[in-house]
């Protein structure tokens, strides 16, 4: 035990690992800062450099980046009503409201000092409870797997949308895209049509890449805003007063904290979504809820919380069962997967000390956050003035060769212009992208886990049930789908 | 470009068809119920009931009035410059997945970014230093660095 945290430590205190994790902070709080670059898409264009390292720095790099990347997300929307991420995009107005108001520092150093705490406390759920489901997990067979993919993949549908039949579209759509090429159970080529590059499947990192930097870029490329005009105001010390904010609001930030977690353990849903709820039930149980909205701290406290700790919470599903909690880890496992550190219960018991390397970077990536944010807040208008028609093209060339990086084939390029059009068109029709992520990720392990589960079962679909686990996330997962229809009618009958 | 819900469905429902269609010559696996078609065949049955639901929705939104369109164009359409922008950035692409094995990364990589940078009006005696430079860091960082076998093309004599 105390011998895997040893080599734990060994791990991610080599002085290259800690070169890799101060570089990929300055580019996370970069990528983050400036508005259209996603943390997602920061994960998405560390792939390719990752791809050459040994696993702990890989992983070092995209937890680092993407944490100082949910932060600094915060600062455009500050100081340009402008969030830099989407997960800062809950209370962008209010922040800007504070800016007005002469309280850029107070709004900044909340959004840092409450960020780093509820990436602690994501941290802190991940490393009590990810162990002790793992464990639990051990005894899973195919009938349980089944049954949490289906899970996984109808929380993704129903959370990640407002109109379910969307989101199961884009589900579909993943499924099927999971579905290209040999690796199915039956080993037969799948929708190939004669195309050998199509026979190993569709990459995963060449599509993400498309859906999560590409769109961006388009996006940008119609953007019909006004180019942006910084908030021209002194920041000065953003520590100030942070601790009467702390005094002040202990049940926000434990409750921010707690939702993020929850909602970052769920499938699909990460920390713009955490951010979104937890912003939402501030205002609902504020004491003052008439001062949200015209620059008030309260809101701000509880979602920066919220999103960071989502950050850590998603990666609890993703270690244990290998089911992303949004859409970074889902990249993450991928990212896994290629460096032999397949997701699942096992790693826990095989590899300790790599999964507790994972905790240890999200500890220091947390708390190094202090630091380095202080000095991305200081950077900040210049980083804000950074040319994006200089960087979006530059971003779009480095992903191009990113694609072309992980098999050193063009199919791959054509893979990720393909997939950053469809999910430029899908999203501003109203689907979301998520739920495809997820479908694509999942799409193998749900065939093959039925597959497996009906030649155990002899094609006995009760099977499905006879196990205590699988019985109760059948049934859970059934309840997901048909208790908003059972509820909804119920509503009808009853007299108004 | 908004497209109203009802073209997407009939689209979701044309999908469905013709998968369902060509998963019929999927082969099914002896002595087993559930073979490679079984995936695709209720995705496929999905996606026609989505597709239907999308069209009752969209056939809704239209006779209520609240859009009347079917196809509603974004503001961006009105602007020359960003229709033009937009081409150029699948246009790249394209370009360079055509053309990067004959004329080599770094020629591509150039014009790739050269023709990106004036659809997005970077000053013009910045377009060609500043795509040069960043071809030849992104290509010293891949090829050099991560042995990334970016192509030479026409300048493979000159390959360093």
């Amino acid at each position: 035990m105390s011998d895997a945290w040893m080599q734990a430590f060994g791990l991610v205190f080599e002085p290259y690992n800690m070169v890799v994790m101060l570089a990929a902070s300055l580019f996370g709080l970069f990528v983050g800062a400036v508005p259209g670059l996603t943390a997602t898409m920061a994960t998405a264009l560390l792939v390719p450099v990752t791809f050459f390292m040994a696993p702990i720095p890989a992983i070092a790099a995209i937890v680092t980046a993407t944490a100082m990347a949910i932060f600094s997300g915060d600062i455009p929307g500050c100081l340009l009503r402008m969030p830099g991420t989407p997960a800062s995009a809950a209370y962008t107005d209010e922040a800007y409201a504070m800016t007005r108001k002469g309280q850029a520092e107070l709004a900044l150093g909340a959004g840092l000092v409450f960020s780093a705490i509820g990436g602690l406390f994501g941290t802190a759920v991940l490393i009590v409870a990810a162990p002790t489901l793992a464990e639990f997990a051990l005894r899973f067979s195919s009938f349980e797997y089944f049954w949490l993919v289906l899970l996984g993949l109808t929380c993704a549908v129903f959370m990640t949308s407002d109109r379910p039949v969307k989101g199961f579209v884009s589900l579909l759509l993943g499924l099927l895209i999971a579905g290209v090429g040999l690796g199915n159970p039956a080993g037969f080529p799948r929708f190939t049509f004669g195309s050998t590059e199509l026979l190993g499947g569709i990459g995963m990192i060449p599509l993400m890449i498309g859906m999560f930097a590409i769109s961006e870029i388009i996006r940008y490329a119609v953007d019909t805003n006004p180019e942006m005009r910084i908030a021209d105001q002194p920041i000065g010390n953003v520590f100030k007063g942070m601790w009467r904010l702390a005094v002040r609001y202990p049940v926000q930030i434990l409750r921010g904290s707690t939702l993020g977690t929850l909602v970052g353990a769920l499938p699909g849903a990460g920390a713009d979504i955490a951010a979104w709820m937890s912003y939402a039930i501030s205002k609902k149980f504020s004491k003052e809820p008439e001062k949200f909205g015209t620059g008030h701290v309260e809101g701000i406290v509880e979602s920066g919380a919220a999103n960071n700790s989502a950050v850590a919470a998603a990666w609890i599903p993703a270690l244990v069962f290998g089911i992303p909690g949004d859409s970074i880890t889902a990249i993450v496992i991928g990212v896994l997967y290629m460096k032999n550190m397949n997701p699942g219960p096992s790693l826990f018991t095989n590899d300790p000390q790599k999964i507790y390397a994972v905790f240890l970077l999200f500890i220091i990536a947390n708390l190094i956050m202090i630091p380095l944010g202080f000095l991305c807040i200081k950077a900040a208008k210049r980083i804000l003035k950074v040319p994006r028609n200089v960087l979006m093209p530059v971003i779009m060339l480095f992903c191009v060769v990113g694609a072309f990086a992980i098999n050193n084939t063009a199919f791959d390029v054509t893979v990720m212009l393909t997939a950053g059009v469809a999910a430029f068109v899908l999203e501003r029709n109203g689907f979301p992208i998520a739920p495809a992520i997820l479908g694509v990720v999942l799409g193998g392990m749900l065939e093959e886990n039925f597959v497996t589960s009906m030649i155990k079962a002899d094609g006995h679909w009760f099977a499905f049930f006879e196990r205590p686990i699988a019985a109760t996330l059948g049934a859970l997962t059934l309840a997901v789908w048909f208790l908003p229809i059972l509820l909804r009618r119920l509503r009808q009958l009853a007299p108004a | 470009m908004k497209v109203n819900d009802a073209i997407w469905g009939a689209l979701l429902l044309a999908l469905a068809a013709a998968l369902l269609i060509h998963i019929q010559g999927f082969p099914t696996i002896p002595g087993q119920k559930y073979g490679p078609a079984l995936m695709p065949g209720v995705v496929a049955v999905g996606l026609a009931v989505c597709g239907a639901l999308l069209i009752i929705k969209g056939l809704a939104v239209l006779r209520a009035g609240e859009d009347p369109r079917w196809v509603r164009f974004d503001e961006w359409i009105a602007s020359s410059r960003r229709v033009v922008a937009l081409a150029l950035t699948v246009g790249v692409n394209v370009f360079y997945i055509l053309v990067v094995d004959w004329l080599g990364f770094i020629l591509t990589g150039v014009i790739y970014l050269s023709v990106m940078f004036s659809a997005f009006g970077v000053r013009a005696k910045w377009i060609v230093p500043i795509g040069l430079v960043v071809t030849l860091v992104i290509h010293y960082a891949f090829y050099k660095l991560l042995r990334v076998p970016l192509p030479w093309g026409i300048l493979q004599g000159v390959a360093w």
